[in-house]
């Protein structure tokens, strides 16, 4: 009786122990990562898929035909090739791919000159003075990013403050032209940019051993071979960081070339803008658009392979090192 | 660990003019302010080469501000620094022959193990070979060279410490500082740890100066301790003679359990000396030199007290009865509360060297007593 006992209450333990396991998966903790992910499905994925399809599809009138046709028991799947035929050949858009990229990377790297030493001086300050100098960085977020730009027309303009503070000095005698140029371009994106750049710097930065460093001094380095060998290493995490964040933006951006850029500057956004609205050539603005997304994609696949291999690297870090700390 | 040292010989430094060996180290008046608070406090010292010698108190005492003035992390207000008879306390800490092991290391996490201990050597631009030879000897001197390629993340607190040795001994420091060296680890580990430092850094021969506010980490591992408290040394001494002889109430009562008792002066003779103090007469093997009258204090080591449920022949002195309050068994040893007469409450370590002996226990009436060589007068 016993042994019957135990072999009935086996299976019924073991089912229930299943059902428990059911009951306790976490449901809060998916929403958690199931939200966001609906999110990007509904509002990334599946505009782009239909972005994808327009630029494959051959315009009938202002309609498009179906990609996918079922005749005569034949099932034809039509792709028109030829707007990335044309996009591949075409040396203009070409040029705007490979400008924009260079634009975009300038801007990252002028915004890394100025936002290291910048983020690592702020470190540097008294630990009262440091939440100020990030709320001053993030301060221009107050305002509206394109009353920025506008600001930045009365600067940089003809008759705007600069040109008329340097003839009124007698600097000049006749006002520089820096509107509608490269130049002016690029002060407004890497204005823009800045703070993207300054925070994930100062991030990492700020959570920098400074025993690092003495140990390096007392090994023998000079406090400049020190910052190289030691802090810039030690902030690659945040180097990295910030130039996607200010890269990936930085390659569609549309508002600042179209409002401090000159015609010469190209830009693709602005590509896309014309062939959307000017040309109305959907299917062609499209494949520019899979294109550009494409472009922004690859580093970010990069980045991102690359801080798995880090938070790996700092989930390791915790165990030891928790009881030292 | 002690084996695999023993097989590394290092070349034993030239004597260089000035200094000597006794004063390889010299600290002469140095101290350091910080706004008005003198952190570091007129402290002179010699430290003779090859020493371990120890810096102890508790924590702002100064202990790591000296240290800190050794490495060259810190100016020093006023006062000097000697290193076999050259002034280094003008010196930046990449420019002194001295090299120290952080406290909970300071391993630069982008580095291997070998890069780590390499680092300095490059610094020093060595040849590679140079450099290489050697941090396979530093590796091998800790016993690390199968974890060569690991990051500093992927090793055990203990592996952690033994590289930040390595990494402190590759340049062949004349001088090693070690900051709180096992205040890092957990405590089983700490115990064989210890052993195993000390036995490399003596096998090295290096000079060297700890901090620690551990008195068991320094009385194992240093040759002579300075006993520091608000910036100056209260007594330097060997470990036994701290222990054995403390100068002054402050060193007895740092240093380890003690029972104090404060009396007067009644017998002054050169070979010993009685003092009355409200539990009883005390007998003390040693003279001092007081006048009768004065007023001092006796201390007494829990462990140099017995305890007997019988009284002994002699009560006149050094004997003094009372009840167990509290015991505290730890397997070894037994730490018994003994309420005397007059409400002091005296401590007693008793070893438990019999299995199943006579066991004394609370409520027990006791008869503690202690031999006039284990007292010590403090006249301060």
């Amino acid at each position: 009786m016993p042994s019957a006992a135990s072999a009935v209450s086996a299976p019924v333990g073991s089912s229930g122990g299943a059902l428990a396991r059911l009951r306790h998966i976490n449901w809060g903790r998916k929403a958690v990562i199931g939200i966001p992910f609906a999110f990007l499905v509904l509002f990334f994925s599946l505009p782009f898929l239909v972005v994808l399809k327009i630029s494959v599809s051959e315009a009938d009138g202002v309609q498009f035909k179906d990609l996918v046709d079922f005749a005569d028991g034949t099932l034809t799947l039509r792709l028109k090739l030829a707007n990335y035929q044309f996009l591949a050949t075409d040396p203009l858009y070409l040029k705007t791919y490979v400008s924009s990229v260079a634009y975009a990377a300038g801007n990252a790297l002028i915004c890394l000159f100025i936002g290291y030493p910048f983020a690592y001086f702020m470190t540097r300050a008294r630990p009262t003075l440091r939440p100020i100098l990030v709320m001053l960085v993030s301060l221009p977020f107050w305002t509206s990013y394109l009353l920025r730009i506008y600001a930045w027309k009365g600067l940089l303009d003809d008759n705007g403050v600069i040109n008329n503070v340097l003839l009124w000095a007698h600097v000049i005698d006749a006002p520089l032209k820096m509107m509608y140029t490269a130049f002016s371009m690029m002060i407004g994106m890497v204005y823009t940019y800045l703070p993207f750049m300054i925070l994930p710097l100062y991030g990492t930065l700020v959570k920098a051993d400074p025993r690092l460093l003495e140990a390096a001094g007392d090994l023998g380095t000079t406090p400049w071979k020190a910052f190289w060998l030691i802090t810039v290493p030690l902030s690659k995490a945040g180097i990295i960081a910030g130039t996607m964040l200010v890269f990936i933006p930085s390659v569609g951006e549309y508002v600042i070339p179209e409002l401090l850029g000159g015609p010469q500057t190209l830009m693709i956004a602005r590509v896309l803008w014309n062939e959307y609205f000017q040309n109305v050539d959907w299917p062609m603005a499209s494949a520019v658009a899979v294109i550009m997304v494409v472009l922004i994609l690859l580093p970010l696949v990069l980045l991102n392979r690359y801080q798995n291999v880090e938070g790996r690297a700092q989930g390791d870090a915790k165990r030891p090192g928790g009881a030292a700390a | 660990m002690a084996g695999a040292a023993a097989g590394v010989a290092p070349a034993p430094p030239p004597v260089t003019a000035g200094g000597g060996d006794a004063q390889f180290l010299r600290v002469e008046r140095l101290t350091k302010r910080f706004g008005e608070v003198a952190a570091v406090d007129d402290v002179s010292i010699s430290i003779r080469k090859g020493e371990i010698f120890a810096l102890l108190g508790s924590s702002g005492c100064g202990k790591s501000t000296l240290l800190r003035m050794l490495a060259g992390f810190e100016t020093p207000t006023s006062g000097g620094i000697f290193l076999e008879g050259r002034e280094i306390s003008g010196l930046r800490p990449f420019e002194r022959p001295i090299n120290m092991m952080f406290q909970s290391y300071a391993l630069f996490p982008h580095l291997t193990v070998w890069e780590n201990v390499a680092f300095g050597l490059k610094r020093h631009r060595q040849p590679p070979d140079r450099v290489a030879a050697q941090v396979e000897r530093m590796l091998g001197l800790v016993q690390l060279k199968p974890f060569a390629q690991r990051k500093p993340h992927q090793l055990s607190g203990g592996q952690q410490q033994r590289v930040a040795l390595a990494r402190s001994l590759a340049l062949e420091p004349r001088l090693l500082l070690l900051d709180e060296p096992l205040g890092a680890l957990d405590r089983k580990l700490r115990a064989q740890t210890q052993f195993e430092l000390n036995s490399i850094i003596k096998n090295v021969g290096v000079t060297c100066v700890l901090v620690t506010h551990d008195q068991e980490e320094a009385m194992t591992m240093a040759d002579r301790i300075a006993i520091m408290s608000a910036g100056s040394f209260v007594q330097v001494g060997a470990p036994r003679e701290i222990y054995e002889t403390p100068g002054n109430r402050f060193v007895a009562d740092f240093i380890g359990t003690v029972n104090l008792f404060d009396g007067a002066l009644v017998e002054d003779e050169p070979d010993h000396c009685v003092i009355e103090t409200p539990v009883g007469r005390f007998y003390v093997g040693h003279g001092i030199t007081g006048v009768k009258g004065q007023r001092l204090s006796v201390a007494l080591r829990p462990e140099k007290i017995e305890l007997s449920t019988t009284a002994p022949a002699d009560t006149g002195s050094n004997c003094f009865k009372g009840r167990v309050v509290e015991c505290a068994y730890f397997g070894a040893t037994s730490l018994y509360r003994v309420l005397l007469a007059d409400g002091t409450r005296l401590q007693v370590s008793v070893p438990n060297t019999e299995r199943h002996g006579e066991v004394i226990t609370v409520g027990s009436d006791v008869y503690a007593t202690c031999t006039p060589d284990s007292l010590v007068v403090l006249v301060s």
